[in-house]
């Protein structure tokens, strides 16, 4: 489908937390300011704007990406994942492991962290900390994060 | 701004020669940065490569790798036989900011934002990596290592566009990438180099230390020389190669010392068979 | 009622799954009706007047709020222990970045535009940056040498002492400034409400807000309102800062007639806000044949910035910890805070005890080498007993074994074996080197000295017609567990299900003053006013001390049949605990109530060929007094460590013109989840009494002991002597090629 170059409006569509959505956006936007400000889904978290933190992770086509650097004209017919549609439910071995403290990077390390537990094969080539180091964190020293998750892969192999 | 979204390789090719100035978007690792405060960048026009599906590829043929322009590390990351023929790609791209600037750049972008502190290019320079450019006027390749003309100066006419790298099958004795961070992800080089030994030729390639990523020939050619005793001997043919500078990172002094050792140790390593891809 | 007594509960973070799911919400998730943007032009000068400020003309000013100095309604100063400080520069700038007109707009792209159209000309005068330096006289900015506040402890003769002593070692020590990351920014909303300015936003201190804005903006207390929104980090970064970002939005949104909000950019935030104080640390001491310090004279120079901020209570503190927990008879400790042209320093973690204790503890192991001895040995000699005083006079005496506790330490790091096995290793590796190094330190929580006294702290227990408990202190939630800790004390004490009892973020409205979130007061003190304030619930439903549970909502639900006005509120204001003097000019005597204590042990490896230190190991020890949540606990602990170690190995601040030119996340290095090993922790419980089931503050602790832990070693490994920190491998390199 052909996009016709525009200055100001763009429309777009793709699937967002597994709905189709058609949206108008300007070509400047980012992914992160079309999320927290047009949808006002807020969970999404900016931290930095120079895609350091990773706060602002999000899923494009089930990868983890910094939705800071990302043009929103750029996930037309793509899928984008946000820890809204995440399930609460899941997220107990990160409550009693002491994963989060005062939360402005929990969300992102929850997203990164969750599709780490959704791919547990890629442990084979990659440590925890290797695929966590794009979540800065202040608070938690990092050790809860880690155990949590440790924590969670385990539950997961149980069930 | 204007973004125009091509859905295929001719119409990207159009679109760019009638519109010259247009500035290609890949994964916008680069372009994204600090984007809300970069007013001017906001005035540009941009050619979006996301919705060209031809660029996103790995492909072998019998003498070489190619990997489409918008190949992301991560693809690359993923790929057990690339891992396997060119593991210095691999380790290149593990070490190039976290997960999530991994599923996003691309190597190819990566080329044409022309950092000297690039991560990807040193491997592929090492490797001997082609670069393809094609406009409507039709198609050029550029050895990468030929690609740099001075700092952010490229081989790289306004209406080309790099839709392929490829790298030449080849088998190595050698081949380790090395990079000096501030710490162990999310870093921007201080100081990075690319050996390889293909049991006759060494190909030495540094980040950080000059205006552009570039070969080292006279390192080159004191490793091709003989031994060496120590990283002094290197000190020399370093001055003649790179010209490392004080900036807001590091400084000339730590940049040339480091590699200098680096180099020596690296290549005590290769003579003594331990394991060339120990991080 | 099934009910663990005793103070055994230990809940999951309250808070947690909101934080989790990404629901909590902080000031920019929250949307406001007719909300406008608010931004600040900053000076591009360290000092001078302002000549001029030019406002672009392809810019129609007509469709912003323009804000400035003349539009405060009460004095230009931002009140926090002094009032040099203005809200707005008027006609002089201090330093680069120093706010001078603040813009409002519905479009913060426009704002943006704006904001790089608005010109500020300034007359530059010589600036004074380096604060190790004498200032010249045109440098001078206050009295004959710059500097602003000067102490002195003193104990014995330490002259006499270092001229009798067969040993004297000299060390200089030195420590870069820090930025706080909260990975939050600072962000601040402010709106108007039936004649009340409301202001809700990231920040740790309510009442240091409502006070600064009563000051600046001329109103009584019932026209100003403060309200907590959910608080992503402080770390000390939103102690005083706040303040100013407060009363910058309520000028623009009294000006505009709307609300407005102000959310930093972060390299806005890393380059304009506090930072920890850089330090200048000289100790000489006397020493006997065997380690034993006879004689301690120490001199502190603190940056103190462009304006005195917290400076003086930060000089407080450091000078008070500079002794380590050490005994030593003839100490003189002098500390001075200079003024230079610098963004202003402010709290952070620690708050001056960072400073000096990494100071002191690096000096240990330089005096253990000169004399040939064993650094753990030497600190094992020094370690101050019961029944011993501190530099202040302050007598220690609460049954904590030191001793063991540096013990314990070295068996759970396995520090000898590992060092045996080092020497092995460090001979035989071609580049690698690795070391193992000690830090043992103290922590005194709570407000020095008359401190806690003079804040004279309330708290509020209410109980609600619902059969719910409403917990009202201003001690905020940002992160250390403030929510779930006093829920589990109320539930304690009352015997009541968690489930029963509600933290509300602090609101000035509500809620009494029970002083700032800072100092690691809130479990030791507050906590211990919720005790009281529950008690006296009781006392006033006339129920008997041990009356728990279903006894007290029986009660509670009898004194609502009567009709009432509002809760049944328990109270509580702050005692001190018997005993304690403190002479505020002499500055000698009981410094704090009480002390925690540690000791910490880091191993690392050094690369050689990059002269990187990679912390392999790090090992925590405690002494608390008591641990009332053991994962909020080793979370703090584990936290404070990893500060620490980018503090001392990575966060250099790169100044230009007294302003941070690496105000960048890309450039100002803090440590990843791939930098630090598992920091295993444990602790040591001898409660004290006066806090909150026995707790004493944790929370600034393990701050102190990783920077000097670390570069010990590395000294260790490589046999340098490193004194500066961060020690980046450029200048472990200089310190090894030298």
């Amino acid at each position: 489908m052909i996009v016709p170059a525009l200055d100001s409006a763009m429309t777009i569509e793709f699937r967002l937390n597994g709905e189709p959505i058609s949206i108008d956006i300007h070509p400047a936007e980012r992914l992160l300011d079309t999320l927290r400000y047009a949808l006002r889904l807020t969970g999404t978290k900016e931290g930095c704007a120079e895609g350091e933190c990773g706060a602002c992770t999000v899923y494009l086509d089930g990868l983890p990406a910094n939705a800071c650097l990302v043009p929103t004209v750029q996930v037309r017919g793509r899928e984008v994942r946000t820890i809204e549609s995440l399930d609460g439910a899941t997220l107990q071995p990160f409550l009693t492991g002491g994963a989060t403290q005062c939360g402005a990077c929990t969300p992102g390390v929850v997203m990164t962290a969750t599709w780490i537990r959704h791919h547990p094969e890629i442990l084979a080539r990659h440590s925890i900390r290797a695929l966590m180091a794009g979540n800065l964190c202040r608070c938690t020293g990092y050790d809860g994060i880690v155990d949590s998750i440790e924590a969670a892969l385990q539950e997961d192999v149980i069930e | 701004m204007k973004v125009a979204c091509p859905a295929s390789l001719p119409e990207a090719l159009t679109m760019l020669s009638a519109e010259p100035s247009a500035i290609p978007l890949a994964g916008g690792t680069d372009i994204m940065v600090n984007w809300p405060q970069r007013l001017s960048a906001h005035q540009e026009r941009y050619l979006d490569l996301s919705g060209v599906m031809e660029l996103r590829s790995i492909r072998w043929t019998d003498d070489a790798l190619i990997l489409g322009a918008m190949t992301t590390y991560w693809d690359v990351i993923e790929d057990g036989q690339v891992a396997a023929a060119f593991p210095m790609l691999v380790d290149a791209a593990r070490q190039v900011g976290a997960v999530q600037i991994q599923s996003r750049g691309t190597w190819a972008g990566n080329i044409v934002n022309a950092s000297p502190a690039a991560d990807g290019v040193p491997v592929l320079m090492a490797y001997d990596a082609i670069v393809v450019l094609e406009s409507t006027a039709g198609r050029a390749e550029v050895p990468l290592a030929d690609f740099y003309l001075g700092y952010k100066d490229l081989r790289r006419g306004p209406d080309q566009l790099v839709t392929e790298i490829r790298i030449p099958r080849r088998s190595y004795r050698f081949h380790r990438f090395q990079k000096v961070g501030p710490r162990r992800a999310l870093a921007i080089t201080k100081v990075g180099v690319a050996v390889t030994c293909d049991g006759d030729d060494w190909r030495v390639v540094a980040n950080s230390v000059a205006p552009t990523v570039c070969r080292c020939p006279a390192i080159e050619r004191r490793l091709s020389a003989g031994a060496l005793s120590g990283p002094e001997d290197l000190l020399g043919p370093i001055r003649d190669d790179v010209s490392p500078i004080d900036d807001i990172r590091s400084t000339a002094r730590y940049r040339e010392a480091v590699l200098a050792r680096l180099i020596y140790h690296t290549v005590q390593d290769a003579a003594s068979s331990l394991n060339p891809h120990e991080r | 009622m099934g009910f663990p007594p005793n103070g055994e509960l230990a809940l999951d973070r309250i808070e947690g799954l909101s934080k989790l799911t990404g629901r909590e919400r902080y000031v920019d998730d929250l949307a406001v009706d007719g909300c406008l943007w608010g931004m600040t032009v900053r000076s591009p000068s360290p000092r001078g007047r302002i000549r001029e400020i030019r406002f672009d003309q392809d810019i129609d000013w007509s469709k912003f709020i323009v804000v400035d100095h003349r539009d405060l309604p009460g004095p230009n100063e931002v009140k926090h222990i002094e009032t040099d400080q203005p809200v707005l520069a008027g006609n002089y700038v201090r330093h680069v970045h120093e706010p001078v007109v603040l813009l409002a707009h519905s479009s913060r792209h426009e704002l943006r535009r704006a904001v790089q159209a608005v010109t500020i000309n300034v007359s530059e005068e010589p600036a004074a940056l380096d604060f190790r330096v004498p200032p010249t006289p045109s440098q001078i900015q206050f009295g004959g040498d710059n500097v602003f506040k000067h102490l002195t402890i003193v104990k014995g003769n330490v002259e006499q002492a270092l001229a009798d002593a067969p040993v004297v070692v000299e060390g200089t020590y030195q420590t870069g400034a820090q930025e706080h990351i909260y990975l939050e920014p600072q962000g601040m909303l402010a709106y108007q409400e039936d004649g009340v300015i409301v202001v809700k936003g990231s920040l740790q201190c309510p009442y240091y807000v409502h006070a600064a804005m009563m000051h600046a903006l001329a109103r009584p207390a019932d026209r100003v309102r403060v309200i907590q929104a959910a608080t992503g980090g402080g770390f000390g970064g939103k102690e005083d800062y706040p303040s100013v970002l407060a009363l910058h939005s309520a000028l623009l949104a009294l000006k505009a007639g709307r609300p407005v909000k102000i959310v930093y950019d972060r390299d806005e935030d890393m380059a304009a806000t506090t930072k920890r104080h850089p330090s200048w640390v000289r100790i000489r001491t006397g020493v006997a044949a065997d380690g034993r310090l006879l004689a301690q004279d120490i001199q502190v120079l603190l940056d103190g910035g462009a304006y005195v901020t917290l400076s003086p209570v930060v000089l407080s503190r450091a000078i008070i910890h500079a002794g380590g927990p050490y005994h030593c008879e003839h100490v003189r400790i002098e500390g001075k805070a200079v003024f230079t042209n610098s963004v202003p320093f402010g709290a952070f973690r620690g708050f001056g005890a960072p400073q000096t204790l990494f100071a002191t503890e690096r000096h240990m192991d330089r005096i253990a080498r000169a004399i040939g001895r064993d650094p753990v040995e030497v600190r094992r000699i020094n370690l101050i007993r019961d029944g011993q005083t501190t530099a202040t006079g302050q007598v220690i005496d609460d049954g904590v074994d030191r001793d063991a506790l540096l013990s314990q330490a070295l068996t759970l790091s396995d520090y000898r074996a590992k060092q045996a096995k080092h020497t092995a290793f460090n001979a035989g590796h071609p580049y690698l080197r690795r070391g193992v190094g000690v830090a043992t330190f103290l922590h005194g929580a709570g407000f020095t000295g008359a401190g806690e006294v003079n804040l004279d702290s309330v708290v509020h227990v209410a109980a609600m017609p619902d059969g719910g408990i409403e917990v009202r202190t201003a001690s905020t939630e940002m992160g250390q567990g403030t929510t779930t800790v006093f829920t589990q004390i109320v539930a304690d004490r009352l015997g009541m299900s968690a489930d029963r009892i509600q933290v509300p973020l602090p609101d000035t409205a509500r809620d009494p003053n029970s002083g700032p979130t800072v100092a690691s007061r809130t479990t030791m003190v507050v906590g211990r006013l919720l005790e009281r304030a529950c008690d006296d619930i009781r006392r006033q439903l006339g129920l008997p001390d041990d009356a728990r549970g279903d006894t007290i909502h029986s009660a509670v639900r009898k004194w609502f049949a009567t009709p009432r006005d509002g809760p049944l509120i328990g109270t509580a204001r702050y005692q001190p605990p018997p005993g304690i003097a403190w002479d505020e000019v002499g500055y000698r005597g009981d410094a704090y109530g009480t002390f925690a204590w540690a000791s910490y042990v880091a191993e690392v490896e050094v690369d050689l060929r990059t002269w990187t230190t990679r912390v392999l190991d790090f090992v925590a020890v405690q002494e608390v007094g008591k641990v009332l949540n053991e994962t909020l606990a080793r979370g703090q602990i584990q936290g404070g460590v990893v500060q620490g170690i980018g503090w001392g190995l990575m966060e250099e601040c790169r100044w230009r013109d007294g302003a941070m030119e690496n105000a960048q996340l890309t450039n100002y290095i803090i440590p990843t989840c791939d930098d630090t090993p598992p920091v295993r922790v444990a602790f040591v419980e001898v409660p004290y009494p006066h806090g909150a089931q026995g707790a004493k503050g944790i929370g600034e602790l393990p701050m102190d002991g990783p920077a000097p832990a670390i570069l010990n070693a590395v000294a260790a490994a490589t046999g340098s002597d490193p004194c500066t920190i961060p020690l980046i491998p450029e200048r472990l390199m200089e310190l090894l090629l030298a």
